[in-house]
């Protein structure tokens, strides 16, 4: 069977290009980047190249840039790390209540336990937060505001640097979750005042297991691995060499090709959307229509008929996308992004997201679209709610 | 995460519909928890001869429906009332313990349609 992969939002390949820039380092420079004879000098060197390489990528210094087990590391560091360095200030922290699990799941913990104080900023229909509403919730002993660049369910990208400049006017610190964002989005962290950005390199292009958390000089960050003098005594554990190699040349190509790309896939997404709203009924765009939205990125509830059924009957057609509805990972619960939009929850449970990439063509989206329209009507057929008011929406 | 069983199931359900002049209509579940089933059945002397049925959910919910139907046919109304959730999963070679439920859902879903034509029949 033909695959298509409309996922990049979960992955993307490891380019060709990446990997064979990696290769070297598993067999011929192994040495541990942090030995002092030729072997380890020799990785090291490569090392310092791929610092340089993604402090060039967001306009930081190299010596700004520690290397990660990935995005869900960096975020959890940059969390507990200011918790640690600015405990005398505090321990209230701003963040959205669309921020990824791995922020939101962290910070519940944390609060849960009385170690953190974490106000939950609410987010309009499309996706943004009110500036507003974040001025307002800064208090004397707030230590941290933390709001992703682009939401990894519905694509929307906020304003990240008039949050900067408000965080600055503050003098709060000011963390984002990058992950989705790398390579699609432009970043300089000088010019959006960001004082801590997560990245993950799988999200780019490059390998899994590696990612990065920028921290801006000065910033007071507790460490969070423990252990080995590795990265300036900050982050333990023997640096992946190949990894850290392929996160340097992986976020190198994508900012380069960064306009190149994003035109292309956008043609291709809002090519997508179109039909899909001039071929299917009751169906719901989720996030907003506007530029401030990923360029890979749609996301459709799908009236009458719930996503996990949806995504494995693309599936069983050959189309791998992501569903919404959490139900397939596991958990019952509807799209936690969605409601927060206000989604009626039956519509937060019936949501798919397809995310494109720059491999994908026209012509995979023109059966993909074959494949939805006839999937979403049989799956409606058999669907209760469907039959009793076809053609009628209760949800505006 | 499902067997091979429960995808072949979902990807090609028997039974599908509404039976216009059903003798006995089951409808469990909600849509904001994610599932809605409904079965409805057509009995003859005590003998249900055929059932249908409609479902908004997951795969599980839908495999379990196509299931449960093909389980009543043919079978009197008091061994339908009979029927577990446990034997919705075993016809199904096992579901992941967090869709268990899907097949507690047909088992209400049979009862429910068979209590209603119990009520409707004054039995």
């Amino acid at each position: 069977m033909n695959r298509i992969y409309f996922d990049h939002s979960a992955t993307t390949p490891t380019s060709k290009e990446v990997l064979e820039e990696m290769l070297p380092f598993f067999t011929d420079i192994y040495g541990n980047g942090s030995s002092q004879h030729f072997h380890g000098r020799e990785a090291g060197k490569y090392i310092d190249i791929a610092r340089r390489q993604v402090a060039n990528a967001i306009g930081a210094k190299a010596g700004e840039i520690y290397f990660t087990g990935g995005g869900t590391e960096s975020d959890n560091w940059a969390i507990r790390g200011i918790l640690e360095g600015y405990k005398a200030k505090g321990k209230h922290i701003i963040t959205t209540c669309i921020e990824h699990p791995a922020m939101i799941k962290t910070l519940q913990s944390l609060q849960k336990n009385d170690l953190a104080d974490v106000t939950f900023l609410d987010v309009n229909s499309e996706g943004f937060i009110s500036l507003e509403q974040l001025k307002n919730a800064i208090r004397p002993d707030t230590i941290l505001i933390s709001v992703m660049t682009a939401n990894n369910e519905i694509g929307t990208i906020q304003d990240i640097k008039a949050i900067g400049e408000i965080a600055k006017q503050h003098n709060i610190i000011f963390h984002t979750d990058s992950v989705q964002a790398i390579g699609n989005v432009a970043i300089d962290v000088n010019d959006m005042n960001i004082d801590l950005l997560s990245m993950s390199a799988h999200k780019f292009y490059g390998p899994k297991g590696v990612g990065v958390l920028y921290k801006r000089n000065g910033i007071k960050l507790g460490s969070y691995m423990t252990g080995g003098e590795q990265e300036r005594n900050m982050r333990a554990g023997t640096l992946n060499t190949p990894g850290i190699v392929g996160c340097g040349k992986a976020i190198e190509i994508a900012v380069r090709d960064m306009d190149k790309n994003n035109k292309y896939v956008a043609s291709l997404r809002d090519y997508f959307v179109s039909e899909v709203e001039k071929k299917i009924d009751n169906v719901y765009y989720n996030g907003t229509k506007s530029d401030k939205r990923l360029a890979s990125n749609a996301n459709f509830s799908f009236e009458f008929i719930e996503g996990e059924a949806l995504l494995l009957r693309l599936d069983l057609a050959g189309i791998s996308v992501s569903s919404g509805s959490a139900c397939s990972s596991g958990s019952l619960e509807p799209s936690y992004v969605l409601l927060a939009t206000g989604r009626a929850i039956e519509l937060a449970h019936g949501s798919l997201r397809f995310s494109f990439g720059k491999n994908n063509t026209k012509q995979e989206i023109d059966y993909a679209i074959d494949s939805l329209v006839k999937i979403v009507h049989d799956l409606r057929e058999l669907s209760p709610l469907f039959l009793k008011k076809k053609g009628e929406s209760k949800y505006v | 995460m499902y067997n091979e069983r429960v995808m072949k199931e979902f990807a090609e359900p028997k039974n599908v519909g509404y039976i216009e002049d059903a003798d006995g209509v089951g409808k469990v579940g909600n849509a904001s928890c994610g599932d809605i089933m409904e079965i409805s059945l057509k009995i003859d002397n005590n003998i249900i001869t055929d059932a249908k049925f409609r479902t908004f959910g997951c795969a599980a919910a839908i495999a379990s429906s196509s299931v449960a139907t093909q389980m009543v046919i043919g079978k009197s109304i008091d061994e339908a009332l009979n029927i577990k959730n446990k034997d919705v999963v075993e016809t199904l070679q096992g579901l992941p313990p967090q869709k268990i439920h899907c097949s507690v859902l047909a088992e209400e879903a049979i009862k429910k349609a068979v209590e209603d034509y119990q009520s409707k029949n004054n039995k």
